[in-house]
């Protein structure tokens, strides 16, 4: 359909039953007989259970992990060397590890029933010294969150260049210390679960609020010990999810496990309190990065120690070892750097386990290479635009395999930083700087590039060893009799847009109005299997399959089309949904006619395979594509009170080939707030013995409205020249930049105070101390 | 995050509201807009065995002025008074804290008693009218009370209020038409509860000069070095050095003079 394809501004499909209040959500589903669960969760980080007293006459509506019978702990395996896989139990046993661990599950026909029978569960601790900290976790003496581990290290990773050499001959040797802080993803729905068990087709049901749905087949299966077509996962709606619904989470086994064993639907809805304290953590990054440059401040080495607090399990199937696993590989962004050392260290702690949350190490490599971008600039007393212009790949290497043997595939990275620049109005700010602001505020301007690897596939997570290993992606797509279009996918759109998108890239093939395809995604029943959404990997995958499914489709299509109208197939092609001959055409209603209901007018050499075809794509080199993006930020800064509003905000940025330019810009914008979030509002702090201190949006801040300044978004697309219509994931990058940016517009401001700030989230109180330290410094001078 | 079971009374007026209260023998609470009552149940932080709604008794949302006094019944709402539905005895002042109070959902059910009755430190009415030198109507099994604001207020979550007694209005002294007020809080982001927040009342022809800080985490404080000082304005230093011996660190001590460098300031700028 001319003007839907590729490249359209079409409204999302999505729309119309979201915005009038229609979507179907877990929460929406109550099925009659339904019972609900609430868990007994630890009070306490660290402590070994003594003893677990059920309520008397309750005790067959409370489980323990010593009820669930036949039920595995979750094991998530890495191949990497070093790597110390945890057993991550349903329901603790013998220890708590952190506060919000499940403990006991209690089943009522109301969650306020289940809660009020959580209360009166008691469990006799001995309290142990919790780990709560990922630097103090290293310390001789510490105590341990897995005693037969021997240490608190889940991982180390190192790669050690000669530094030395390179050092003896640096003009600068500059160190920038970092910390991202832990923090929840916060989707606007928290996770939910309901299962049934389906006596007919001896299945059970389970319709949760997953990226994945095929992952946690897999995964229920596997740690329920029943076979994989013995369980059916759906993804209804789906509110979010940005990364914490891709792994399996334990409420969810011990749901199925109950609905097995009752015969009766069972439903957890995770309340917000359980997600900010017990579950989607994420983030918490330490780096020291040691920059030696030249008199002009390009990089000649880094060398960096990263630490990651995964708190005290590896979740499934991604494991502990994908945050440092990233920060290591991904530290050196879109720079050149000729000469790298770098060691990690994954810490177990006494805090929930760390999820992939959108971006994963890439916001904090992003956070700590920016800084030290900026860093450098400030030692050798250049601008940190320059000096990051300077360190960019430019475009007259691409394509280019950097020192972490990353393939950029495609773009220029300069170009977006310039254009960044021009759009924010760079010179005019430092203009503005020169005179004192009327209010007292201090101005600044940051800068941040990244690059984001997407769609990674099989090569990078088998060199991961992790226990699903995403291949060829498969899509299905089926003319039906009426001439529309069915796509079948084993992706998860949850905000993604892809029923739209999807239907796009179909329609941009077949010419089929988007308005006659459907796509269906997220039902293991109904779809191939997909590893899922997550790695901003779907368009690329998902696209990919029904890019090469709809060609094949079309094949088929036309060789009945042209024998409907006595032409050779060479001389026919597709437009508008008809097959165009030299003098005639064929609407596809005919093709679907003919091949369903009149199958005596087929040509006698018909595709057997019909009208429907499934079929796999990956890339080669399937390493994943590489987009980027140039963020900029004007920030006012309040040197009385710390408070820092954001007066502007830029990206530039490239994904190549746009699939839907509004998709591309809602994500950026989803992003970017997010990042904001990161930057200036978003953390669970801890306290020394392992509280988590933010447990409602009372104390958990995160961007509202009136915080987001209204982006302002500008485009190159340099397509990849790999994938099907030189598509790049981009569903990440939004979220890479901001606290780094925002971070080196603050700095800029408090510049003429001598201050800097280096952790996030930036609040005001931590802006203020370091303006009241570096004043401190300039007195005691 | 369902709350514990409980009991629920709809009081059909204020002696009965007393009369649930008093019968419940120390457990129960009192409801008015929910608005952070509700919140704590859900968490359990709160388990009350009994629940009086006081929301339907409309004694308690009377609001009028009278003999030099602003009087408003305990269950007027923030955005009645952000709305000036109901009179002003204030230049201003009660209408313009009201429409910083969270968000207009919030501001629509919470009352101005039950923000005083549930005395958050960072909230806004108990700082604001601290600073107005008001004083509240209680009533219990005993009787009526007033109280000042000063004896009311004892600490953060804390008020003189009996388990069993009432908060049913709140009395505000009529500002001089020349009188005037100022109030600065830090936020970090919009509806979020204060961190600090500064507040002064400036009445020459009433002889009253009065300075506030809220948001500290303790009940708001009256500052009378401060208050001293009204006459023109005072910089942050200063401002630091009065609450030197105030037990704050560093940072909370600079945030804190600045919130009242910039009342006091603001009390000054036309």
């Amino acid at each position: 359909m001319a003007g839907k394809g590729i490249g359209a501004r079409l409204l999302r499909k999505e729309d119309d039953r979201h915005l009038h209040g229609r979507g179907r959500f877990v929460g929406d589903m109550a099925p009659s007989g339904m019972k609900e669960v609430a868990f007994v969760r630890s009070p306490v980080a660290h402590a070994r259970i003594r003893r677990i007293v059920k309520p008397e006459g309750a005790e067959d509506r409370v489980f323990t992990l010593d009820d669930l019978t036949g039920v595995k702990l979750i094991r998530a395996n890495s191949k990497l060397p070093t790597y110390k896989p945890s057993d991550y139990p349903v329901l603790a046993t013998g220890k708590v590890r952190f506060v919000g661990e499940p403990i006991a599950m209690c089943v009522g026909d109301t969650r306020a029933e289940a809660e009020d029978l959580a209360q009166e569960v008691v469990v006799d601790f001995e309290d142990l010294p919790p780990v709560a900290d990922m630097l103090k976790a290293r310390e001789p003496g510490a105590a341990l969150v897995h005693e037969q581990w021997g240490s608190n290290i889940a991982l180390e990773t190192w790669r050690d260049d000669d530094i030395d050499a390179v050092a003896a001959k640096a003009a600068f040797k500059v160190t920038q210390e970092c910390r991202m802080a832990r923090q929840a993803m916060v989707p606007m729905e928290g996770k939910g679960v309901l299962a049934e068990w389906d006596e007919r087709q001896g299945q059970l049901i389970v319709h949760t609020s997953t990226q994945v749905p095929h992952l946690i087949r897999s995964g229920l299966a596997e740690h329920l010990g029943i076979e994989e077509r013995q369980v059916r996962v759906i993804a209804p709606d789906v509110g979010g999810g940005f990364g914490f619904k891709c792994v399996l989470q334990p409420e969810e086994v011990a749901v199925c496990w109950l609905a097995r064993k009752t015969r009766s639907p069972i439903r957890y809805l995770e309340d917000r309190r359980e997600h900010l304290t017990a579950a989607a953590n994420a983030r918490e990054h330490h780096y020291t990065v040691t920059a030696y440059t030249d008199q002009r401040g390009k990089i000649l080495a880094i060398d960096a120690v990263v630490h990651v607090d995964v708190g005290a399990y590896s979740v499934w199937p991604f494991t502990s070892c994908l945050e440092a696993a990233q920060a290591g590989g991904n530290l050196p962004g879109p720079y050149i750097i000729p000469t790298y050392r770098v060691h990690t260290y994954t810490m177990a702690t006494n805090k929930p386990p760390l999820s992939p949350y959108r971006g994963v190490a890439r916001p904090s490599v992003c956070f700590a290479m920016d800084l030290t971008i900026d860093a450098i600039a400030r030692a050798v007393g250049r601008e940190p635009y320059e000096v990051r212009l300077e360190n960019l790949v430019p475009a007259s290497a691409m394509p280019y395999t950097n020192i972490t043997k990353k393939f950029f595939d495609s773009g220029d990275y300069p170009e977006s930083l310039k254009r960044a620049a021009k759009l924010i109005g760079f010179e005019a700010i430092r203009e503005r700087q020169k005179k004192p602001e009327r209010d007292g505020r201090l101005i600044g301007v940051g800068f941040a590039t990244y690059t984001e690897q997407t769609a990674h596939g099989t090569s990078v997570f088998s060199a991961w060893g992790i226990p699903l290993v995403p291949g060829y992606e498969q899509a299905m797509v089926r003319l039906m009799p009426d001439g529309g279009l069915e796509v079948r996918v084993g992706v998860q759109s949850h905000g993604q847009g892809m029923e739209t998108t999807l239907a796009q890239i179909a329609s941009e093939v077949l010419t089929i109005d988007p308005a006659h395809i459907s796509v269906t995604h997220g039902d293991t029943g109904l779809t191939p299997f997909s590893t899922g959404t997550y790695a901003s990997r779907s368009i690329v995958m998902a696209g990919g399959a029904v890019s090469r499914a709809s060609k094949i489709l079309v094949e088929r299509i036309m060789r009945i089309g042209a024998h409907l109208m006595q032409v050779g197939q060479a001389d026919v092609r597709v437009a508008d949904g008809r097959v165009v001959g030299p003098k005639s055409s064929v609407d596809f209603r005919e093709i679907g006619r003919v091949w369903y209901k009149n199958p005596e007018e087929l040509p006698a050499n018909v595709d057997l395979g019909g009208v429907e075809v499934t079929t796999g794509y990956r890339p080669n080199p399937d390493t994943g594509t590489f987009a980027y993006s140039s963020h900029a930020v004007v920030v006012a800064l309040d040197p009385d009170t710390g408070v820092v509003e954001l007066l502007d905000y830029v990206v530039v940025e490239d994904c190549g080939t746009m699939v839907n330019p509004m998709i591309v810009d809602g994500q950026t914008y989803g992003g970017v707030a997010q990042g904001i979030g990161t930057a200036l509002y978003e953390e669970v702090p801890y306290d020394s013995e392992g509280q988590p201190l933010a447990s409602t949006f009372l104390d958990y801040l995160l961007p509202g409205a009136t915080d987001v300044p209204s982006i302002r978004i500008d485009h190159t697309v340099s397509p990849s020249p790999h994938t099907e219509f030189g598509i790049k994931g981009m569903g990440e990058g939004g979220a890479i930049a901001p606290p780094a940016s925002i971070a080196n517009a603050i700095n800029d401001a408090l510049r003429p105070l001598g201050a800097e700030v280096n952790r996030t989230p930036m609040t005001p109180k931590r802006v203020l101390a370091a303006i009241l330290a570096a004043k401190a410094r300039k007195s005691a001078a | 995050m369902k709350p514990a079971r409980f009991d629920y009374a709809l009081a059909s007026g204020i002696a009965d509201a007393v009369a649930l209260l008093d019968g419940a023998g120390g457990l129960g609470r009192v409801m008015a807009g929910g608005q952070s009552l509700i919140p704590m149940m859900n968490l359990r932080l709160a388990q009350p065995s009994l629940v009086v709604d006081v929301a339907g008794i409309r004694e308690m949302r009377r609001a009028e002025l009278s003999n030099g006094e602003l009087y408003l019944g305990a269950g007027v709402t923030h955005a009645m008074i952000e709305d000036r539905k109901t009179p002003d005895a204030t230049n201003g002042m009660l209408p313009f804290v009201a429409s910083g109070i969270a968000y207009r959902g919030v501001r629509n059910r919470g009352t101005i008693g039950g923000s005083l009755a549930h005395a958050d430190p960072a909230a806004d009415w108990p700082t604001a009218l601290l600073v107005l030198g008001a004083s509240i109507d209680a009533v219990g099994p005993r009787g009526a009370r007033t109280l000042s604001l000063e004896a009311f207020l004892v600490g953060a979550y804390t008020t003189a209020l009996e388990s069993n007694e009432v908060l049913t209005g709140v009395r505000v002294p009529r500002l001089s038409p020349k009188a005037r007020w100022s109030y600065y809080k830090v936020v970090r982001k919009t509806g979020e509860f204060a961190h600090t927040i500064g507040a002064a009342v400036l009445d020459p022809e009433r002889g009253v000069r009065r300075v506030v800080l809220g948001g500290t985490g303790r009940a708001p404080m009256l500052v009378e070095a401060a208050a001293q000082r009204l006459d023109r304005p005072l910089g942050v230093a200063d401002a630091a050095a009065i609450l030197d011996s105030a037990g704050f660190d560093p940072v909370e001590r600079h945030l804190h003079a600045t919130a009242l460098s910039r009342a006091i300031t603001r009390i000054h700028t036309p």
